[in-house]
């Protein structure tokens, strides 16, 4: 049996130590009336080598991002991954490993993600961030529970343009713990958050308002003055960032009066995985570190007073506060963690100011194309890898008619805003060349 | 005596932050073949930041000497023996790893339409209708990301069904040999958790559950085999009381490791269970995940399934959002697709006589530790055990030895310490659980071993105390870490 180590000889000695005779005796603990009277209705196991066939024929039924031009973004990026990243997280000491909870044999991944928590501090210009949680969408959940516990109110805004499967999500979460949710609409003109909606709908016993930046339609957000709504009420603000490329090159969270900045780091190091394991990261100011949910690792020392790392602040936890806790989380995306810490760390800071650079020259670039071509921009503010644009025809039809040229021209928006109908999401990264951006203007010619 | 642990080259390597040189360039973004756009004229200067700072500059070679150099302070499955109970830390095969990476599979963008997918929906519809089969349950959501996910995605699901009835519960009932996850999860869902005790003595007992089992109560929330690694037999009996109060069984799946092929839970009577493909169907554990916790329901809540499902229609497949009574969405997209790709390699892999004996020899291990260790190390319940067994520092502590020095002494002969303090009935637990891939050779060791480390604490406890030695730090103070949270790295001033 693959896996499984046993010779005869070896059952045979296990079971002479037990004092039992066959297997049977052993399992004797099992309740007869509830054994299984039939083998389990499973195909038969496969060889690596027969396994490994299916599983290339199996992927071979579906269609890449590298066989199709895509320019789909929505929350999942594409983007290079650099070989080092890959080569590290294939260590398996890293990979075989659990949450490190004795840390004199886990130092290694306890100082992987204490720099980790480091840099998505640097990145948001936020105090202090936790280990990570699953993606961005529960990280929203979990920073609108964390405001709770914080304001003791209930209520919870959500700007109209933070990603719907987002805004999902929180609505399933918080639907234990009474749900009080409320919309703020975004301008139908220039894309973004209108603060006049998020003035009509926040209230005294508002908890937080939450803004996506760059929002679902690409848009650029004006935190600062939805801020300054927000912090009147004495309400606290989240910011969502879902391309954390664009971090790169735009203000940090930080410093447009964010509370607790949330987001998805999948475009650091992690592979679009048809949607998963993505990476939720969460990062707030100091005074709200016990209201935070997820793992936290801190510096320390050792015996010999030499630097260590080890688990902190397992009080918040569940396995010590039980019903208590901050939250029910137990472990963290540690691996894609490592995955995108090594991708930042990478590319340096020089380098991230570059690739957000040539996000943004592409996405510019392809704006420009698609104008030309007849498509028209949805909205008036300004972007970062990702726009919306109008079409004049069923933009199912158009997308459909692009497969055919095997071009993924984007999401179009219907399914999520029944009243954007003619709306199409598009996406720009470094993986998308100046032909493939070329081939896409010219087939949505006349659409 | 002679041990496997002995001392490698590790070197000092400093925080990433601390190896950067200003100007110095790691990976180069490619040239542009578009027309550079000036950001200060594309964006409003306001909304542009000024620097990244503290962000580290470093040469390539460095980084990967860094993590190179940091992996070798860490000890994985593939490094030795990781006996840490409850949470199944078998071998993950290289083939799984492989298929996981196979393009076909890993360059998918969510938002394809479904006919570029039919693969990727195949495998996801595949593994759904293996796990139900496995577990005896009728559908299955691969949505969760891990096990206290699909905790919370069931729970919300039975306080749903109570809502589309009109009749809202609001208790749950959990024995105290429970996971910390299942009490958190129930509250995140708006139940009150009505303990119950069993000080991990019998099994549970129909009357114990009956004696707050009422109407106002959803359900009961169990392990099976609980975390003491007995097998909960009167299961059957304690359902049909709890069903007979119109409340739902939740299983927490976290040891079907022991229970494959072997017997179903949905012929227990159990309606819902999670299961963690990172444990039983051997998924790494990524150094702290990413995991997966697919959540498998009776026919009663099968209408409240997060959305969307995978549906068949002759050959085709495709996501249905179609679910009028569904709680909606635990995450974005459909789930941890790559778990799911590993979990399935590994069940083709095994075949349904694989895993029937997977769950046998994980059974066979651990009673041979038990039966073997046992008068050495107290042996918290003297049953037969299923997949894992729990000791107890009783005998040590009259030499001043605990639960924690015994794990530490583990470390320097060279394996991973079991799962210790838990269950919390089980004074100074150690829950020893060996998993099916090891060989007795190594069991033989580790037995040995124990028996040596018994043995330290008579005749020199200070070596316990002591302990580790031999890793890259000694004994870390985790107590300071709270107390003086450096929770980032920050440039000197």
């Amino acid at each position: 049996m693959p896996y499984i180590p046993h010779t005869e000889q070896d059952i045979q000695k296990i079971l002479k130590a037990l004092g039992a005779s066959t297997v049977e005796d052993v399992l004797s603990q099992l309740p007869a009336s509830l054994r299984l009277k039939k083998p389990l209705d499973l195909p038969s196991g496969l060889s690596e080598q027969e396994l490994g066939a299916h599983l290339r024929e199996l992927g071979g039924r579906n269609s890449t991002v590298q066989d199709y031009s895509s320019f789909l973004g929505a929350g999942a990026y594409n983007h290079y991954i650099p070989a080092i990243v890959d080569s590290v997280i294939s260590r398996s000491e890293f990979f075989t490993s659990y949450t490190p909870y004795q840390p004199e044999l886990s130092q290694g991944t306890l100082q992987a993600i204490f720099e980790y928590q480091t840099l998505v501090c640097q990145l948001t210009g936020m105090d202090v961030a936790n280990a990570s949680l699953y993606d961005g969408a529960t990280a929203v959940a979990e920073a609108c529970l964390m405001a709770r516990r914080i304001t003791g109110r209930q209520g919870i805004v959500l700007s109209g343009a933070l990603h719907p499967e987002y805004r999902e999500t929180v609505k399933t979460y918080l639907v234990g713990t009474g749900d009080q949710l409320s919309e703020a609409m975004y301008c139908t003109e220039t894309g973004a958050t209108l603060p006049g909606a998020v003035e009509a709908v926040i209230d005294e016993k508002t908890a937080c308002v939450v803004v996506q930046h760059p929002n679902f339609f690409g848009c650029l957000e004006d935190v600062e003055a939805v801020a300054q709504i927000v912090h009147r009420k004495k309400a606290l603000l989240v910011v969502v960032v879902n391309e954390a490329v664009s971090l790169g090159l735009l203000k940090p969270p930080a410093e447009t009066g964010c509370d607790i900045a949330v987001g998805e780091n999948q475009s650091f190091g992690n592979a679009l995985n048809y949607g998963g394991p993505y990476l939720g990261f969460m990062a707030t100011k100091d005074e709200f570190i016990r209201q935070m949910p997820g793992r936290l690792i801190g510096q320390t020392v050792d015996r010999d007073g030499r630097r260590a790392f080890c688990l902190t602040f397992a009080t918040r936890e569940q396995h010590i506060r039980r019903e208590r806790a901050t939250s029910n989380i137990c472990t963290n995306h540690g691996l894609s963690a490592l995955a995108a810490a090594v991708h930042m760390v990478g590319l340096g800071s020089q380098g991230l100011k570059k690739m957000a650079t040539l996000n943004l020259s592409k996405a510019e670039y392809l704006k420009k194309k698609l104008s030309e071509a007849g498509a028209q921009l949805a909205f008036s503010s300004p972007t970062f890898n990702e726009f919306t644009i109008k079409v004049n025809k069923d933009p199912g039809e158009v997308l459909d008619n692009l497969l055919g040229k095997k071009i993924i021209g984007g999401l179009g928006l219907k399914r999520f805003y029944p009243a954007l109908d003619r709306h199409i999401l598009v996406a720009a990264t470094e993986m998308n060349s100046r032909a493939e951006m070329d081939s896409l203007a010219e087939a949505i010619k006349g659409a | 005596m002679e041990s496997d642990g002995i001392k490698g080259l590790l070197h000092e390597e400093p925080v990433i932050f601390e190896k950067s040189s200003a100007g110095r360039i790691g990976i180069e973004p490619p040239s542009y073949d578009v027309p550079e756009a000036d950001p200060a004229k594309v964006i409003p200067a306001r909304l542009l930041r000024e620097d990244l700072d503290g962000f580290p500059d470093v040469a390539e070679i460095d980084t990967v000497r860094h993590y190179t150099r940091l992996s070798q302070w860490n000890f994985g499955v593939d490094s030795g023996f990781y006996p840490l109970g409850s949470c199944t830390m078998k071998y993950n095969p290289k083939i799984n790893e492989w298929a996981a990476r196979l393009p076909g599979l890993s360059l998918l963008h969510p938002y394809q339409p479904e006919g570029l997918t039919q693969g990727a929906l195949e495998l996801m519809h595949s593994l759904e209708a293996y796990l139900a089969e496995i577990t005896g349950m009728i559908a299955i959501t691969l949505q969760p990301s891990a096990g206290a996910h699909g905790e919370l995605c069931g729970l919300l699901m039975i306080s749903a069904y109570f809502k589309s009835i009109g009749k809202p519960r609001t208790k749950i009932i959990i024995p105290d040999t429970a996971h910390g996850t299942n009490p958190a999860s129930s509250h995140l869902a708006g139940f009150k958790v009505v303990p119950i005790k069993t000080e991990g003595k019998d099994a549970l007992s129909v009357e114990t559950v009956a004696a707050v089992m009422d109407e106002e109560t959803a359900g009961l929330m169990l392990t099976n085999p609980n975390t003491i690694g007995l097998f909960e037999k009167n299961i059957k009996e304690i359902a049909e009381l709890v069903h007979k109060k119109g409340g739902f069984v939740y299983c927490d799946g976290a040891n079907m490791n022991a229970l494959m092929g072997l017997t179903k839970l949905g012929e227990m009577g159990v309606d819902v269970v999670q299961l963690n493909l990172h444990k039983t169907f051997s998924t790494p554990h990524g150094g702290g995940g990413p995991g997966s916790g697919p959540v498998g329901v009776g026919k009663r809540l099968e209408p409240f399934l997060p959305k969307p499902r995978i549906r068949k229609e002759g050959n085709r497949y495709s996501l249905d959002y179609d679910r009028p009574q569904s709680i909606g969405r635990m995450k974005a997209f459909y789930g941890n697709f790559s778990i799911m790709v590993r979990a399935y390699a590994y069940i083709r892999r095994m075949g349904r006589d694989g895993l029937k004996r997977a769950s046998e020899a994980a059974i066979l291990n651990a009673n041979y530790i038990k039966e073997k260790l046992k008068g050495t190390y107290h042996l918290a319940f003297d049953e037969p055990c299923m997949h894992e067994c729990v000791f107890s520092d009783k005998i040590q502590l009259g030499d001043g030895v605990s639960t924690l020095d015994v794990a530490k002494r583990l470390i320097d002969y060279g394996y991973h310490p079991p799962t210790i303090y838990f269950p919390l009935v089980v004074h100074g637990a150690i829950m020893i659980e060996p998993t099916e891939t090891e060989t007795v050779e190594t069991l033989d060791k580790f037995i040995e071993v124990m028996k040596a480390i018994a043995e330290e604490a008579k005749t020199d406890p200070e070596i316990l105390k002591n302990a580790p030695t031999r890793t890259k730090v000694k004994r870390v103070d985790e107590t300071r870490a709270a107390r003086e949270p450096v929770l980032r790295w920050k440039k000197k001033e």
